[in-house]
């Protein structure tokens, strides 16, 4: 079958379902994440079903690939990223993507997921943020607060949490976004941009667990607080957040301040004014760490996005390029080199 | 002018030399220019480099001494030799390292130069073991290869210690001038690795004619030698290391199989050659992935067996420890995989650089779970090539991870190759699976083999992973019937790999009162033991596994025959183990493990002391 072969029939967020039952708890923020994937993807240009592979580690979310109706592999506890890397490498064709979690990616997996980011692999990864242990039943996590009363943290966890968002830039990912599970549309889109970006993409995205870790993220989901503490990153766009987006974040030396904007002294024009591309990683950092601050809202989007060569696609071009120089290879010219003698 | 002066001319069967030196020194390139000349020249070889874990140690040392010792013949040989008959050391701690290994009146060439004060310290002489009458058992040649090193580089415009740095080119010269060897490969590789530093061209050949020219002048020197070509089997031959050979045979499995070779690996001393000969492979279209640590390199190894490569990851004991995991992921998702272990002295991190046998029983069982994989082992260098083959042919013939077992002497020992032609090495058909109706990710065929449906193959979308399978349709499945008949499966497809594997070849007597088996790299020191103890007349015969799990289908029937069978191993008993369990015969088993290949002469010993003592 030819490769550049094009789809007719649209797909729809059903071929994009395996059809076998899903099996996550009920109100599980996952539900939200395979609905938007499965809207999302149909509708990304020139998307050949059979080309995307999900694949995953282990814990709740890395069930993941069972219920896409693309290809799958369900592997081991953070090693997601590297049998991922391993196909995108053997396969530049396939679309791979990775389903995670914060257990999976950030602590088992940390190794994995900080070398695919300085590679730039091509793969796409989401990570599932719920900031617990949910497959083992509720022992905090590497993205858990500090203080987070767990089964293992019967007296509250001593341990500093992960800003999994400032971890990848950290890394260099080329695409860095951050949404919420109670965002469909917000998510959507991150996922829609994801998926267009060519080089290693990560999502993490605040998902709620209402088993072990019920409400983490109420304070950015709910009616009555979410506008006063998210601000949404819009390439080129002021930073301004609130009910009547009154309040806007103003950096002061490298130090954020939220500013009223009723106040007249004020002014839109003096908030900072949101760059994916900037060169210079430090304004990502200071918005990763927004949350580090209580009063802070919490940024939603995304943080970066740079445009390099993929190391699958760097590795290609030099196979190529030496091809080219030394001709294909021939199986009689590599084993009977110069250093040969003759028995007769 | 010198005069022309008598020179003995000795033809001699053979001779092993052990060149030994300062680990920055250039020992192992000069060992490993003197085997491929004397490759070149016909002789047959075998070599044993011995380095130690540090890269520069401090210079002088006892620990810092690297040592390269190869055996070459006018007939047929298949170890590196139990005793040196000649030393060359550079310096004091190497001469004091390896004078107990030399044989008694043995030939020791020394640069005297470096038996100074603070060299001899160093290697905790307390007198000058070449003026107090210690060495009077040997026949001891010190020659001041450095000074004599300087003189001959006195017009070149390199530093003191650029200079310094030729002189292992010195003694190189001069042992080719007392064992007859051509000079020219080296002078070609000289100008090959220095093209763009015609300096060092230039200084390393005057090096390298100074020390051949200085045997011809000395009068030091009333013996020189001829070792007669061997008559090999016809063919073209190259000098071939384990390493190189893996490589090389993993190049052509992949091309025979018509698919795409993938590595996955993480450097790791003594496999981290695989990884770099492959890297240079790229016109072959060979994907080399360094990962970030061994389970990574494993990991991205079966990924890319998900997209149809073949793929391979390599390692060495404590590497496979890490792998052990992903082993398992291999094994349940039965996706073509081959791990290569070049075992290395253990537990732990060991004797990296040493030789052992001791990750069988890791191999075959070190994973949670039932959880089977086939092993095969190489026999000698050259033979990594066909196991590399073999290897991948049965990880893609059956779907399953296979775990090929080299070592450390068989990685870094050399041996005359006589190379195949490219046709006569069979294809590997793979077809991947493309039929969309009837299609079951986990149904098999006669061989057991679930079929190979690959992402990009349009209406076969399926998902795979860790969880146990519902046998023939794949889905996630935690019957407890269902479970047991995969477990058998799992063992029974490995089984099932007996009916495409050879017979154990016996060698020896018909007659033979004792079977002597073995494993992996002791072949040629069981082979050459087994050739001594029937010139002396008892009645001997080997076998060699290269199979271990499963065992070739003759295996029993084999082991059955023999009065005794021995099995020498250098590890506690491993295959023993194995063999004990599941054949339920009496083995004697010969254990050795100090990190270094059996001597001959001690499986020898043994033979003849399970035949109940000397026939003399
Ligand atoms: S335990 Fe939590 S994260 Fe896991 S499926 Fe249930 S709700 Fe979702």
């Amino acid at each position: 079958m030819s490769n550049t072969e094009i789809n007719v029939e649209k797909l729809t967020a059903k071929d994009f379902s395996s059809g076998i039952d899903v099996r996550w708890c009920p109100g599980c923020g996952d539900y939200s994440i395979l609905a938007q994937v499965q809207r999302t993807l149909p509708n990304i240009e020139n998307i050949e079903k059979e080309k995307v592979v999900w694949v995953s580690g282990i814990g709740c979310s890395s069930r993941f690939p069972y219920y896409m109706g693309t290809y799958g592999f369900h592997g081991i506890h953070g090693r997601a990223p590297a049998i991922a890397t391993g196909l995108k490498i053997a396969r530049p064709d396939l679309t791979v993507w990775v389903a995670t979690g914060d257990g999976d990616l950030l602590s088992i997996g940390g190794n994995h997921f900080i070398h695919a980011c300085r590679k730039n692999i091509d793969l796409k990864i989401i990570l599932f943020n719920n900031q617990i242990y949910g497959l083992t039943k509720g022992q905090y996590s590497p993205t858990s607060e500090k203080g987070k009363v767990t089964k293992t943290s019967p007296y509250g966890s001593v341990d500093y949490p992960f800003n999994a968002t400032s971890l990848a830039l950290g890394s260099n990912a080329s695409f860095v976004a951050r949404t919420i599970d109670r965002e469909p549309k917000h998510m959507a889109e991150m996922i829609d941009r994801a998926a267009a970006h060519k080089g290693l993409a990560f999502i993490e995205v605040y998902q709620n667990c209402p088993i072990f870790n019920d409400g983490t993220f109420s304070e950015l989901t709910e009616k009555d607080t979410k506008e006063d503490n998210v601000v949404i990153l819009e390439h080129g766009k002021p930073m301004v957040f609130g009910k009547n987006k009154e309040k806007g974040i103003k950096l002061e030396g490298f130090h954020p301040v939220i500013v009223d904007l009723n106040d007249p002294k004020n002014s839109i024009d003096d908030c900072l004014v949101h760059n994916e591309k900037d060169d210079s990683l430090i304004r990502g950092f200071i918005l990763a760490h927004l949350t580090d601050s209580p009063d802070m809202p919490t940024p939603i989007g995304v943080f970066r996005q740079r445009i390099k060569p993929t190391y699958d696609e760097a590795m290609v071009e030099q196979i190529d390029q030496v091809t080219k120089k030394k001709g294909k290879g021939s199986l009689e010219k590599l084993l009977f080199t110069q250093n040969t003698w003759e028995v007769k | 002018m010198s005069e022309v002066r008598e020179i003995q001319e000795k033809h001699i069967d053979e001779v092993t030399v052990r060149f030994a030196g300062d680990s920055g020194d250039g020992m192992q390139l000069t060992g490993t220019q003197f085997s491929d000349t004397t490759a070149v020249v016909g002789n047959d070889l075998s070599t044993l480099p011995d380095y130690p874990a540090e890269i520069r140690a401090p210079a002088g040392t006892l620990y810092g001494v690297s040592g390269f010792q190869l055996h070459f013949s006018s007939s047929d040989i298949h170890t590196p030799g139990d005793v040196p008959d000649v030393l060359v050391a550079m310096n004091p701690a190497a001469l004091k390292k390896n004078l107990s290994e030399l044989k008694r009146s043995g030939l020791i060439i020394v640069n005297s130069d470096s038996f100074d004060k603070k060299n001899l310290k160093l290697a905790e002489y307390e007198s000058n073991p070449l003026e107090d009458g210690s060495l009077s058992g040997f026949d001891v040649m010190d020659i001041p290869i450095t000074t004599l090193t300087y003189a001959a580089l006195e017009d070149t415009e390199l530093s003191q210690k650029e200079k310094s740095r030729c002189k292992n080119f010195f003694a190189l010269g001069l042992m080719y001038w007392l064992y007859n060897r051509p000079m020219e490969p080296t002078i070609d590789w000289i100008e090959k690795k220095f093209k763009n530093k015609p300096q060092f061209i230039d200084a390393n050949e005057k090096a390298l004619k100074a020390g051949y020219n200085f045997g011809d002048i000395t009068e030091r020197f009333a013996t020189r030698y001829t070792i007669e070509p061997a008559k090999l089997k016809p063919g073209i031959y190259r000098n071939i290391s384990g390493n190189e050979a893996t490589a090389l045979g993993f190049v052509v499995a992949a091309e025979k199989a018509g698919l795409n070779l993938f590595l996955g690996s993480y450097p790791i001393t003594p496999a981290s050659d695989i990884l770099q000969y492959l890297s240079n492979y790229k016109e072959f279209g060979v994907k080399t992935f360094q990962a970030e640590d061994e389970i990574a390199g494993i990991a991205s190894a079966i990924g890319a067996a998900f997209g149809g490569n073949l793929a391979i990851t390599t390692t060495s004991g404590p590497g496979l420890a890490l792998k052990t995991e992903a082993t398992g992921l291999a094994v349940m998702t039965e996706l073509p995989l081959v791990i290569v272990n070049v075992q290395r002295g253990g537990p732990s991190t060991g004797l990296p650089t040493k030789t052992e046998q001791a990750d069988l029983l890791q191999s075959m069982y070190g994973r949670n779970g039932e959880s089977p994989v086939a092993i095969v082992a190489a026999a000698t260098p050259s033979d990594c090539f066909n196991m590399a083959i073999e290897a991948s042919r049965l990880a893609l013939t059956y779907m399953s991870p296979v775990i090929l077992l080299t070592d450390g002497y068989l990685a870094n020992g050399s041996e005359p190759w006589n190379i195949p032609a490219v046709d006569s090495i069979p294809e590997i058909p793979v077809k991947f699976h493309t039929e969309v109706e009837n299609y079951h990710s986990y149904s098999r065929d006669e061989k057991l083999a679930r079929p190979w449906a690959i992402p990009g193959t349009k209406g076969l979308e399926h998902r795979i992973g860790g969880l146990e399978k519902a046998n023939i349709t794949g889905d996630v499945s935690y019957d407890p019937d269902n479970h047991f008949e995969m477990v058998k499966l799992r063992e029974e497809k490995i089984q099932k790999m007996k009916d495409s594997i050879p017979d154990l070849e016996v060698e020896g007597d018909k007659d033979a009162e004792i079977l002597v088996i073995g494993w992996g790299g002791t072949y040629g020191a069981i082979k050459e033991a087994v050739i001594h103890t029937r010139k002396k007349g008892y009645k001997v015969a080997q076998a060699h596994f290269k199979f271990i799990h499963p065992f070739p289908k003759n295996t029993e029937e084999v082991l059955r025959k023999y009065k005794h069978v021995l099995l020498p191993e250098i590890n506690l008993g491993q295959l023993a183990k194995v063999l004990k369990s599941e054949f339920l015969i009496p083995i004697e088993q010969f254990n050795v493990v100090r990190g270094l290949p059996f001597r001959v002469g001690d499986i020898e010993n043994k033979i003849i002391d399970v035949l109940g003592g000397s026939n003399e």
